[in-house]
C-alpha cells in the first residue's frame, strides 16, 4: 500500500477537517459522528444559532447517504457500497463534503433535481419545499425528496455538486456543502 | 381512551397524549432514520380521538430538531389535529421556538401555511 499517513495528516490540518470518515453507513455510527461533532461545537464555544444550522444539515446530509446505501440493489460491486465524508471548520465557515457512488441512471435524475434546487431563489425554495412537503409521495424509509431543499435553505447557499463518471454503470457523486457563519 | 407516553432518546422526541385531558406534547429531537414506524402510534392514537373528541385540544410542539423524514410525519400529525378541530375539537396549537432559531420559527410558519388552525409562536428564552 502507497500510502503516507503523515502526508495524510498535513493535507487534513490545513483543510481543517475535524472529522473524517470513509466506510459504510449504520444508524449507530451517524448516532455516534452526531454526539461528536455536537461536542466539538460546543468545545469551540459556537454561538447556538450556527450549532443548530450545521448539526441540522448535517443531519440531513449523513441520512442522505444512509438511504442512498440502504436503497442500493445487492448487485453493487464490493467498494460501490461504502461512502466517504468529512466536515471541516474554516475561520468563517463549516463545510461539509461527502461523496458516494450512484448508478449512471439515478445521476442523471439526481443532478436535474439539484440543478432545479438551484435554479430558484430563496422566496421560491420556501414554496418549493411546502409543494413538496404537502404533495410529495413518501418513499418507505420516510424521505421524501425534501432533504436536497432544506439543506439549500438552511445553508442559504448554491449546491456544489459533481458527478465524476467512473464506468458504463457508475459515476461518483459529490457534494460539498458550505454553511456561512 | 389510554394516555399514550412515548420516552424521549437521542434520536426521537418525548411524546404525550393525554386523550381524556385533551393535551398533546411533542418535545425534544425527532432526526431518526425511519420517522413512519416513530409516528405511527400517535396518528393511530389521533385517528382514534377525532371519532370522540375533547372540547378543547391543547398541542404543544417543542422540538429542537427535526429531519425531512420527520417534516412529514409531523404533517400527518397536523392533518389529524385539523380533522379533530373540525370535529369540534377546538385544537390550539403552540409551536415553541428557542429564542435567534430563524429556522425553527420558519419551520413552524410554514406549517402555519399550510394547516388550518391558529398556530400560536412560542419564543423560548435562552438561560
Amino acid at each position: 500500500m502507497d500510502i503516507n499517513i503523515y502526508d495524510f495528516y498535513n493535507k487534513m490540518e490545513q483543510d481543517n477537517i475535524m472529522l473524517s470518515f470513509k466506510g459504510n453507513v449504520t444508524s449507530e455510527l451517524l448516532t455516534s459522528v452526531l454526539q461528536i461533532m455536537e461536542s466539538k461545537m460546543d468545545k469551540l464555544n459556537e454561538p447556538n444559532k450556527i450549532k443548530k444550522k450545521v448539526y441540522n444539515i448535517l443531519v440531513e446530509a449523513l441520512q442522505n447517504l444512509y438511504h442512498h446505501l440502504d436503497k442500493q440493489p445487492e448487485s453493487v460491486p464490493q467498494g460501490h457500497n461504502t461512502v466517504i465524508f468529512m466536515i471541516g471548520k474554516k475561520e468563517d465557515a463549516y463545510t461539509i463534503f461527502t461523496g458516494n457512488y450512484i448508478s449512471n441512471g439515478n445521476a442523471d435524475k439526481l443532478q436535474a433535481r439539484l440543478e432545479k434546487i438551484n435554479s430558484l431563489e430563496p422566496e421560491e425554495l420556501k414554496t418549493y419545499y411546502k409543494e413538496v412537503l404537502n404533495n410529495g409521495m413518501m418513499s418507505d424509509k420516510g424521505g421524501g425528496g425534501l432533504g436536497m431543499i432544506d439543506i439549500a435553505r438552511k445553508s442559504g447557499q448554491k449546491l456544489d455538486f459533481d458527478f465524476q463518471k467512473v464506468d458504463d454503470e457508475f459515476s461518483f457523486y459529490s457534494l460539498n456543502i458550505n454553511i456561512p457563519q | 381512551m389510554e394516555n399514550l407516553v412515548i420516552e424521549g432518546s437521542p434520536k426521537t422526541p418525548t411524546i404525550k397524549f393525554n386523550p381524556e385531558e385533551g393535551k398533546l406534547l411533542i418535545q425534544g429531537r425527532s432526526i431518526p432514520e425511519n420517522s413512519i414506524d416513530f409516528y405511527k402510534p400517535l396518528v393511530d392514537a389521533l385517528e382514534e380521538y377525532a371519532g370522540n373528541v375533547k372540547e378543547s385540544t391543547k398541542v404543544d410542539i417543542v422540538l429542537e430538531y427535526f429531519n425531512t423524514s420527520s417534516s412529514k410525519c409531523i404533517l400527518d400529525v397536523f392533518k389529524k389535529l385539523e380533522r379533530i378541530n373540525e370535529a369540534g375539537g377546538g385544537v390550539a396549537i403552540n409551536w415553541h421556538y428557542e429564542e435567534d432559531d430563524e429556522d425553527m420559527l420558519e419551520a413552524g410558519e410554514d406549517y402555519q401555511a399550510i394547516i388550518n388552525i391558529p398556530f400560536k409562536m412560542v419564543e423560548i428564552e435562552e438561560e
